[in-house]
């Protein structure tokens, strides 16, 4: 399904997006309003020029649009690699960007992100996990390395890896591993305008969202030590 | 300043712990989840790996100049300091008790490669929790300050974490930046990046490159006593203040405006060049007072 | 990964309040904790350790140590990955220092 395909189905009502050099910027009508389209298309390799247009457009809404939602789609394949993004300081424009989302979150201003095809480490932190609550479309592909790279760095077998991926969602890609440990609300069959509406009442309903992944993760089964630790640490006495 | 009595101490050859006891005020750390109380990741026992009783950071509380602080330190001998779901869960306990206790600062000791590949998925959502939790320790007012200066650097996720902290200190040793040369090398070719080229590498992520591009706040001798130093510095220093549409503007500005002045750039020479450095080949075999007062007198 | 479980008679040692860690699990180095344990003339051993097929030198090595240093009354855990007999030896007799000194 392409980018005009899923925002067809998401927004019936009407949508006015821009797409240029993989990044997609607009609006698009709701029942609930009109709601701040914006993320990645095309498996977009995430570089400064891409990370400073999407905080750009999220800081003009804060500015000229205060409480729209937005509503992130991403579709990437990672961070760009390349000497010359790393000498200008790669990860500085991703916090930046991850940084202009929090900012919006705080302006009151809710937000969801949906994975359309591919969410991959960096390129995912930066924005996509920033969301109040990340989804992801039934056959996105979401992960942090695919497993023979992860066993040629790892040293450990390969087929190793697909066997205890079968199970255990602590590394296996896949967007059903990400919803077990909690940082994947929910998948969903397809693009559809009544999920969309769903979500966003959900987001709303839940300003000032915290995040609460932690716990999803445990009641879900996927992360079980991971709450628990950060609790204890939370409240442990300190002795003398 | 060190005196003729005093020893460096080497930050990148020290281990997390050893840090920790240079870094704090003399006998008041208190650590959170002690090793004795601690059980190894069964992640990395399912994959025939034998854990560590902290799986790889250290955190608790302390004092530095008799102010009240928490740290997280991560150990970069042990998976690569990387982020594995206990580790991240600590990390993250850690940022949310300063939200409640508001010490004065959280003290990151960043000595990772990022996600634990061996961890994956838990990896990555921790590090997107760190990401939010150091978020609200700032607007909550407590300043959060990475100490970058180990073996492996500040990478991957970590290497955006430390960019949301409120400042960085980063020695020579350290590195900052984001994909590790080795995977792009591996990825681009030789041509992109050779990753055994090692002055090339702190060319392009190193402290020194950092602190001149002003990614860094503050440059600091590989020595524990300056790091403690430094950071002592950064407590005495301005209050954190709320997050605010302004302050990101002017960042975005910051960010673009040299985009388009370095975009083409493939060496920290010739940003050096552009920031005004007369001899920037000088600049790999300056000392760290050199650089800084180099630094104070380039052009703004 | 091999787990291996000793249990070695000792001089005993004076019960410390804290535990003592040394060490840390990076190539060819392991993690020694040191706690007190039930039996205050022996010294119980648990290793995790990466190397597999090493007991016997596990055996001799820490059979070694407990007779040759006072470590009775302690409960001992070691997370291994591949450190030499001589790297062993000397961390054990680290972590032994630091939970009689009270150091940590």
């Amino acid at each position: 399904m392409n980018l005009n395909d899923i925002l067809d189905r998401l927004f019936p009502a009407g949508h006015a997006v821009d797409v240029a050099n993989s990044v997609i910027t607009g609006q698009a009508q709701t029942a609930q309003g009109t709601v701040a389209v914006l993320g990645t298309t095309d498996a977009a390799a995430i570089d400064h020029a891409m990370a400073l247009a999407l905080a750009d457009f999220i800081l003009d809404t804060v500015e000229q649009q205060p409480g729209r939602p937005l509503v992130f789609l991403v579709d990437t394949c990672g961070q760009a690699l390349s000497r010359s993004q790393e000498l200008l300081c790669l990860n500085g424009s991703l916090a930046h960007l991850a940084s202009c989302v929090d900012l919006a979150r705080r302006q009151g201003h809710p937000s969801l992100s949906l994975v359309t095809a591919n969410a991959v480490s960096g390129g995912f932190l930066s924005f996509g996990l920033m969301a109040d609550q990340a989804y992801a479309l039934a056959d996105a592909q979401v992960r942090v390395m695919d497993l023979r790279a992860m066993a040629r760095v790892t040293k450990i077998a390969h087929e190793r890896l697909v066997e205890l991926a079968a199970t255990s969602p602590i590394f296996a890609p896949g967007a059903e591993s990400y919803v077990r440990m909690g940082g994947i609300e929910a998948i969903w069959p397809t693009a559809s305008a009544e999920l969309l509406e769903a979500a966003l009442l959900a987001a709303r309903q839940a300003m000032p969202a915290t995040d609460q992944r932690l716990g999803c993760g445990l009641n879900r089964g996927g992360r079980q030590l991971a709450a628990g630790i950060a609790q204890a640490v939370q409240h442990a006495g300190l002795g003398a | 300043m060190n005196s003729a009595l005093t020893t460096r101490h080497s930050w990148f050859e020290a281990t997390a712990r050893r840090r920790l006891v240079g870094l704090l005020d003399a006998g008041s750390f208190r650590e959170i989840l002690p090793p004795a109380e601690a059980q190894p990741s069964p992640h990395l026992a399912q994959l025939d790996l034998p854990g560590a009783f902290d799986d790889g950071v250290v955190v608790g509380c302390g004092r530095l100049a008799e102010k009240t602080v928490f740290v997280a330190a991560q150990e970069g001998q042990f998976m690569g300091g990387a982020v594995g779901e206990i580790h991240g869960a600590k990390i993250v306990g850690l940022l949310r008790r300063a939200v409640q206790e508001k010490p004065a600062a959280v003290l990151l000791l960043i000595d990772s490669g990022g996600v634990r590949l061996h961890e994956a998925n838990a990896g990555l959502i921790a590090i997107s929790e760190i990401m939010r939790a150091v978020l609200d320790a700032r607007a909550a007012g407590v300043p959060v300050i990475a100490l970058v200066g180990g073996s492996c650097g500040a990478f991957g996720g970590m290497g955006i974490v430390a960019k949301l902290c409120s400042a960085i200190l980063i020695s020579e040793e350290g590195r900052l930046a984001l994909s590790g040369p080795e995977v792009i090398e591996t990825v681009m070719g030789v041509e992109e990046f050779d990753s055994k080229d090692r002055a090339l590498v702190w060319r392009i992520t190193g402290g020194k490159h950092r602190y001149l591009m002003g990614d860094c706040a503050l440059l600091v001798d590989d020595d524990i006593a300056a790091f403690r130093a430094g950071a002592a510095e950064f407590l005495a220093g301005p209050t954190e203040s709320a997050p605010s549409l302004g302050q990101l503007r002017a960042r975005q500005q910051v960010l673009e405006n040299r985009l388009a002045a370095y975009a083409t750039y493939r060496d920290g020479l010739q940003v050096w060049a552009a920031l005004g450095v007369a001899e920037p080949e000088s600049v790999p075999l300056l000392d760290r007072d050199s650089l800084v007062a180099l630094k104070e007198g380039l052009p703004t | 990964m091999e787990t291996l479980d000793f249990r070695f008679d000792s001089a005993p040692v004076s019960r410390a309040a804290n535990p003592a860690l040394c060490g840390v699990v990076g190539s060819g180095n392991l993690e020694i904790l040191v706690k007190a344990g039930d039996e205050p003339t022996a010294c119980a051993v648990r290793i995790k350790t990466s190397a597999r097929g090493f007991g016997e030198t596990w055996r001799a090595v820490l059979g070694s140590f407990a007779a040759a240093h006072a470590a009775g009354g302690t409960a001992i855990a070691i997370n291994d990955m591949g450190a030499t007999p001589a790297v062993v030896s000397l961390r054990l007799a680290q972590a032994l220092a630091d939970y009689q000194g009270g150091a940590q």
